[in-house]
């Protein structure tokens, strides 16, 4: 398999004269393979937002490095480096550049200099993935949130990117935005294979992902299976993350005497489990 | 009120002069704004009339829109056509009141200045209800291109304008979420004295900023992340198409200013 990413016992601090405060990141290490769909969980301040923008070169670690597509980020290689990642920030208005809806895609193509006739192809066929074809000439206002975000994602793929980052990308949205936006992303990974790094505090969002990566004050604190994550349990509501509503629902369950076996990820494994809990009495 | 107001309005349409490069309707409108000033009789006001005339049939925008969202302009054209009618001393006396004389040079000059104004309103009106403000921006940039020599950041200036009118809807919303926080909390936008109501606009102006550096912020990163790294080998995705029609326009304008020329006193 082929790597995308990899942080190598990374450290960052914003203020690095002032050795007392704690760094925003500490110490860090993992890495994505290429097809994968990794989440970055964990509260406000717990440095994922840092670490998107060591990824993206926006800031440089004091300590360790970050390798994309194997190769260390510098300040030399930083624009191809970016030429090879997408990124969807959270507020879906204030990544919308251009005054149409092809504009906004076609502009990350004109920064890289790409020729007009090819440009017209990439805009219109990444706009088809994202399912925003009918709306070319659409001006921003006039798009809801989750069409927006599936714009931002559009003028990524035009790219043609070998990671995709969602920095937070559905927390601005009204659920069924977010779902708009989160099967619009699974849709393509399955079309063409793409490497995902979600940066989330939606627990349900980071079920899809097939890794999660749970930060706490700046620290890589666990790394598995989403499952594997979700049964730390109460340690992640201590950390001031909510568990997925199936889970939470479990253990109202079980507090009040239902016999259920094991953990619960989804709505519909508790479902089945529970109109089937009677037979193993 | 402010559906009236065509100001800097767009109007889609698929007119002869929708249909026009921005580039040849830029120059079109700023050549005719000099060349009016050519004008100093009446068949040379007239043509231009008619000339304007002409091109609002053309946009296919219907005139009395037109004239009711100039208004305000209107009054103004009034305002002038009777200072000049009260203050101009020359010539025969046409009409003699007593207290007040109205002499024939005044007549005629508060024409001349008012259809002068009004052509000049019309014009540039119908090319802002007939161009959309980012082909106009495009247009500006491909024109001041050659100031690029002269290190004007020519780029840049159209960029600015771009974002700046990608902005103004959501800007315009966002006052108005703040306008009605600002109402749930008793301050009163409407009423009182002047000095009351300008006081009570400072609260709705300093979240109004703090969020557009917000913003800002924001796009700035956005952009950069996306590879912007100024107008350096950047390609443009909206092209411009100089075709017949453009020619066609600017060939009619040299007719119409070696008219003017012909005619003139």
């Amino acid at each position: 398999m082929t790597e995308i990413l990899s942080f190598n016992n990374v450290s960052f601090s914003y203020t690095p004269d002032n050795p007392e405060l704690r760094n925003a990141v500490q110490d860090v290490s993992f890495s994505i393979n290429e097809g994968e769909w990794i989440a970055i969980v964990g509260h406000n301040g717990s440095g994922k937002s840092t670490m998107v923008k060591l990824v993206c070169g926006l800031l440089f670690p004091q300590d360790g490095e970050v390798r994309v597509m194997r190769n260390v980020l510098t300040e030399e290689n930083l624009w191809e480096v970016r030429s090879n990642i997408g990124m969807v920030f959270q507020n879906p208005d204030n990544q919308f550049v251009g005054a149409t809806v092809q504009d906004d895609v076609a502009f990350a193509l004109e920064n890289s200099g790409v020729p007009y006739t090819e440009m017209v192809d990439r805009v219109h066929s990444s706009l088809a993935q994202v399912k925003m074809d009918k709306f070319l000439n659409h001006e921003p206002h006039h798009l809801s949130g989750g069409q927006k975000q599936r714009v931002a994602i559009a003028g990524a793929l035009a790219m043609r990117p070998k990671l995709l980052i969602l920095d937070e990308a559905t927390s601005m949205l009204d659920p069924q935005g977010r779902d708009e936006v989160l099967k619009t992303v699974r849709a393509l990974r399955e079309e063409i294979g793409l490497t995902v790094l979600s940066i989330t505090h939606d627990v349900e969002e980071a079920l899809f992902a097939d890794r999660v990566l749970f930060m706490n004050n700046g620290q890589k604190y666990a790394e598995g299976t989403p499952s594997e994550i979700f049964s730390l349990g109460d340690k992640l509501v201590e950390f001031g993350l909510e568990l997925p509503f199936a889970m939470r629902m479990t253990k109202l369950f079980k507090d009040n005497g239902v016999l259920l076996e094991g953990q619960h990820m989804s709505e519909e494994e508790l479902v089945n489990d529970l109109w089937t809990s009677n037979f193993n009495k | 009120m402010m559906e009236k107001m065509i100001f800097g309005r767009y109007i889609p349409g698929e007119s002869f002069v929708h249909r026009l490069d921005p580039r040849s309707k830029l120059i079109f409108v700023f050549a005719f704004i000099l060349v009016v000033f050519l004008a100093n009789n009446i068949v040379t006001y007239a043509l231009l009339l008619a000339f304007t005339l002409l091109v609002i049939l053309m946009s296919r925008i219907r005139l009395y829109f037109l004239i009711n969202g100039l208004k305000p302009i209107i009054i103004l054209l009034v305002f002038t056509f009777f200072i000049h009618i009260l203050f101009t001393r020359e010539g025969d006396i046409l009409l003699d009141l007593g207290f007040l004389k109205v002499y024939e040079e005044g007549l005629r000059q508060g024409i001349f200045i008012s259809v002068r104004f009004l052509v000049l309103v019309f014009m540039t009106s119908i090319l802002t209800l007939t161009t959309s403000p980012i082909s106009i921006t495009d247009g500006i940039e491909v024109l001041l291109n050659p100031l690029k020599k002269i290190k004007l950041p020519v780029h840049e200036l159209a960029l600015m304008m771009s974002i700046a009118l990608r902005f103004i809807p959501t800007l315009m919303d966002e006052t108005d979420k703040i306008m009605k926080a600002q109402m749930a909390r008793g301050s009163d936008l409407s009423a009182g004295p002047l000095k009351e109501r300008i006081k009570a606009v400072v609260p709705l102006l300093v979240p109004l900023f703090v969020s557009a550096f917000k913003r800002a912020e924001d796009l700035a990163t956005a952009m950069e992340v996306r590879g912007y790294r100024g107008g350096e080998g950047r390609t443009r995705y909206r092209q411009l198409k100089w075709d017949w029609r453009d020619t066609l326009c600017l060939v009619v304008f040299v007719i119409m200013t070696a008219l003017l020329v012909f005619y003139r006193n």
